[in-house]
């Protein structure tokens, strides 16, 4: 829809305080998301999954300022491009930021770059408490913690300075006349797509809840404890990703002040496409609409709508959320039910089969020559390079430190072995069957 | 099995990489990323399928 212009101007200072606005605002994902993480699991892992999100935010946030910010580099006191590049083929390939420690130098750095890297805070925060949600029901809190610092330092800054930081994914147009260069409006592959890859390779590597996969017969259905708090998180998610979107669009499509309020539409029609086709969807295979599947299907349309609510028209987002909603349940049934994986948030379907989406349609309907290359080709930076790398980088931790609880904390609840009390301290919990 | 079908994927990595230096032209720069996502998408299959835990007589 709009023609990307290849470089961003300095914001005005009206630009400057919406942007600002908007990211107060956009942690309401990062709340719904972790509402969501918490509904999905058990009861009597509750609040081990709460404090897991929160302290998971913390250390994301420090282990950034530490390192991961320099590595992204996208603080510059100026508006060129700072990190190490190598010439391949006579093309520069600026493959990592080369910014200062302990976020040294922002208060030199120009103002947009300081919003750059308040939108990358968020972005790190929510993209380190994808798996954990996965890992629902067995992960040790210190082990989501050691795994969101990994992921601070490592995957996230390099990925986010290939696409944002001016590093070669978004230099593919400049170099290969690849359209405008591979494009994420909002995190679709650093934030969603990433998170989803760590989901997957955390549940690999940590295995699924105990008598999830009996030996003989069908998997164990363990369903989420409270849908309430799983709706109320799309809807508080929902708030936060209107104004993630615009943000995004302002700070990384260079997105015009007219353009932002079909951004924000198209991220409400992505969700609400998704949502009707997940309804559907369900409503005809199981008789009845199901509540959990519903939800996943709004986040999987608010995800894909997160590459691309800033460059495509309503129309195009409503295919892109009908897409979603129709792939939702039955990939979330696939992993279930075909491959073996225990994925209790459903972070794997939502957030990387989302995101990849949403990444390929900006290819189909952006309409700039080269630009379904462009994206295919972050495509494969991530699922080729970035889910082998976050894969060997969590074997190794889980060497170090083991990802798993005992069997006995697993039977137990994590709560009461992890943090000595329920969640709901006058429920009765019921015995676990699967454990006899 | 499971680390095999991880260490394929960078191969389709790379082959994307080297179809966007080699051809210029759209036509085969397309086709060969192509060619390197199927190569990763066939590393993912065997990557799930080595992680995927035996159930039942029809998985022996």
């Amino acid at each position: 829809m709009n023609p990307i212009p290849p470089t961003a101007l300095p914001f005005s200072e009206a630009t400057f305080v919406l942007v600002l606005a908007l990211l107060m605002v956009a942690p309401l994902a990062i709340a719904g998301v972790a509402l969501i993480n918490t509904g999905l699991g058990r009861s009597r892992s509750a609040a081990q999954s709460l404090l897991g999100n929160l302290v998971i935010l913390a250390v994301a946030a420090i282990v950034f300022t530490i390192v991961g910010a320099a590595l992204a580099g996208n603080l510059t006191d100026t508006a060129s491009v700072a990190g190490r590049t190598f010439h391949l083929a006579g093309k520069p390939w600026n493959w990592i930021g080369s910014g200062r420690l302990f976020l040294g130098g922002i208060g030199s750095a120009q103002p947009q770059s300081q919003l750059a890297l308040l939108f990358e805070f968020l972005a790190v925060a929510l993209a380190a408490m994808l798996p954990w949600g996965s890992g629902a029901d067995r992960l040790r809190l210190t082990a989501g913690c050691a795994a969101a610092a990994v992921m601070s330092a490592t995957v996230f800054p390099l990925t986010a300075h290939w696409i944002w930081g001016g590093g070669w994914l978004a230099q593919l147009g400049v170099n290969f006349s690849l359209g405008a260069g591979f494009l994420d409006g909002g995190g679709a592959a650093t934030v969603h797509t990433l998170g989803g890859l760590s989901a997957l390779a955390m549940v690999w590597i940590a295995g699924s809840r105990k008598g999830k996969f009996p030996k003989e017969g069908l998997s164990t259905a363990l369903p989420g404890h409270n849908a309430v708090y799983v709706l109320f998180g799309c809807l508080l998610a929902l708030v936060g990703w209107l104004a993630w979107n615009v943000a995004g669009a302002v700070l990384w499509l260079h997105a015009p002040l007219a353009s932002l309020p079909v951004t924000a539409l198209n991220t409400l029609l992505s969700a609400s496409s998704a949502v009707v086709a997940t309804f559907a969807v369900t409503r005809i295979r199981f008789g009845k609409p199901d509540a959990s599947l519903c939800a996943n299907g709004w986040m999987a349309g608010l995800v894909a709508s997160t590459a691309c609510a800033g460059l495509i028209t309503p129309a195009a987002s409503l295919f892109v959320g009908l897409v979603a909603g129709i792939a939702t349940p039955l990939l979330v049934e696939l992993c279930e039910l075909a491959l073996s994986i225990d994925d209790p948030s459903g972070a794997i379907t939502v957030h990387a089969a989302g995101g990849l989406w949403g990444l390929l349609a900006v290819g189909i309907f952006a309409h700039q020559p080269g630009q379904l290359v462009a994206q295919l080709v972050g495509i494969a930076a991530l699922l080729g390079l970035i889910l082998p790398l976050i894969y060997l980088l969590f074997w190794l931790l889980n060497r170090v430190h083991p990802f798993r609880v005992d069997p006995d904390g697993e039977r137990i609840g994590m709560d009461l072995h992890e943090l000595g009390g329920g969640a709901y301290p006058d429920f009765v919990i019921h015995r676990d069957e699967s454990y006899r | 099995m499971k680390y095999a079908g991880l260490l394929v994927m960078p191969a389709g990595f790379f082959l994307s990489i080297a179809a966007v230096l080699l051809f210029p032209a759209p036509a085969p720069r397309t086709a060969f990323v192509l060619c390197g996502l199927a190569v990763e998408g066939l590393g993912l299959v065997v990557a799930v399928r080595g992680h995927m835990e035996p159930r039942g007589e029809s998985r022996r």
